[in-house]
């Protein structure tokens, strides 16, 4: 019963997984992640989305703020820390934030506060769906680790 | 080929079958990485796939820390070495940081006479051919485009410095090299197996291999500081300067651009 909830777990992963990366949320640079996962670095892809999420939140923070002016928006910083989050989304696989973050860099670029304003909606919309479904998979491989380790007690069978 | 010639890390096109067949970097001990990046989850990344490679590894977030690490005063131009100098066999660095860009500190290591020697190379999110070229003219090993791999990564190896016994050899034939980038492209002229200049289609081959083949008369050759090997250079250099180079698109391709 427990190796029917392993197979389960790793089945539901798999299909989030392949969900995401039909919906351009994730590129193939999220699996490199996971291929530099292993037991010398057991946590090693949680940890470095876990430093995005903080990152990105303090990111889209300032872009916020940036934008509450409409008279003295500074693009210049918008511009810098939109690419820091498209670095970092592309660094972690994170295609459709970084896409997002190529448009806004464009309105900004062209002092175009309202189109900044929509963009910043949309990114905060992708980064929030993003990091939902991406809890969600690290909920999923937790369980299923879990589970794993109960299935093979030493020595007793 | 003899593995020990700096002008094997020079060259920018490195079969890696080839080189495979070579000693190893890590004669005594892993080759030591500094990163640089500004971003800490990039910092986090890169650090993960040089270890994973077998590199030791250490990061700072800046150029200007980069610099205190290998032991250059920010202020000072001279190669004065004082406090760290851990002997780094490669600096890796993002291109775009605020303050010193990677640029910056690329001109920097090779503008010091302690520290020329290392091979530079830069990655970058953007492509940006002038960005590009500017780099590989001030001396940098490859641009890599992010998001970074492991197949960049594990290509590294192929730059790194050698032992520090053969150091004081590498630094003589440095003195009498002519600038790499000319040379390289000098020998782009040479190559039979070149790749077709015209083909920027997405759907291009990938990895280059055509240095392989050509790597040993090119080694010997660009030890020499014969005058008609350098007004050759000189020569193509100019030429190669004024069109989008070769250089150029071979670099796309090779870190997968289109």
């Amino acid at each position: 019963m427990l190796g029917w909830g392993v197979d389960f777990l790793r089945a539901e992963m798999n299909r989030l997984l392949a969900l995401l990366f039909h919906q351009g949320v994730l590129d193939e640079q999220f699996l490199q992640l996971q291929q530099l996962q292993d037991e010398s670095s057991p946590n090693f892809v949680s940890e470095v989305i876990t430093i995005y999420f903080s990152e990105s939140e303090k990111l889209l923070r300032n872009l916020r703020m940036l934008l509450m002016d409409r008279e003295l928006s500074d693009y210049k910083k918008m511009e810098i820390h939109l690419n820091q989050m498209m670095g970092s989304s592309s660094s972690i696989g994170a295609k459709r934030v970084r896409n997002v973050c190529v448009a806004f860099r464009a309105a900004s670029e062209q002092s175009n506060h309202a189109g900044c304003l929509r963009a910043l909606e949309l990114l905060e919309h992708e980064y929030c769906y993003l990091k939902n479904k991406l809890h969600e998979l690290f909920q999923i491989e937790q369980q299923r680790a879990l589970a794993s380790g109960v299935r093979y007690p030493a020595q007793h069978d | 080929m003899d593995g020990h010639d700096v002008v094997s890390w020079r060259r920018r096109t490195h079969g890696i079958d080839a080189l495979d067949s070579l000693q190893p970097s890590s004669d005594s001990g892993e080759a030591h990485v500094l990163a640089v990046d500004d971003s800490l989850v990039d910092r986090k990344v890169i650090e993960r796939l040089l270890r994973i490679s077998s590199f030791r590894v250490t990061t700072v977030e800046s150029g200007s820390r980069a610099l205190q690490f290998l032991g250059l005063d920010e202020d000072k131009s001279s190669g004065h070495f004082d406090g760290l100098n851990l002997k780094v066999d490669l600096i890796i660095t993002d291109y775009c940081m605020p303050g010193m860009t990677g640029y910056d500190l690329l001109k920097r290591v090779k503008e010091s006479s302690a520290l020329r020697e290392i091979p530079v190379v830069i990655m970058s999110s953007e492509k940006v051919l002038a960005r590009i070229d500017r780099c590989l003219e001030e001396g940098a090993e490859e641009f890599i485009m992010k998001p970074v791999k492991l197949s960049d990564v594990k290509r590294l190896k192929v730059y790194m410095r050698r032992d520090s016994g053969e150091r004081n050899e590498s630094e003589a034939e440095n003195r009498v090299n002519v600038n790499p980038k000319r040379k390289l492209r000098e020998e782009e002229e040479d190559d039979d197996n070149n790749y077709d200049d015209s083909d920027l289609s997405a759907s291009s081959p990938s990895p280059p291999t055509c240095s392989v083949s050509s790597s040993p008369p090119s080694a010997s050759s660009s030890c020499l500081s014969s005058p008609s090997m350098a007004a050759a250079a000189a020569a193509t250099a100019a030429a190669a300067a004024a069109s989008a180079s070769t250089a150029d698109k071979r670099w796309l391709r090779m870190n997968g651009g289109d």
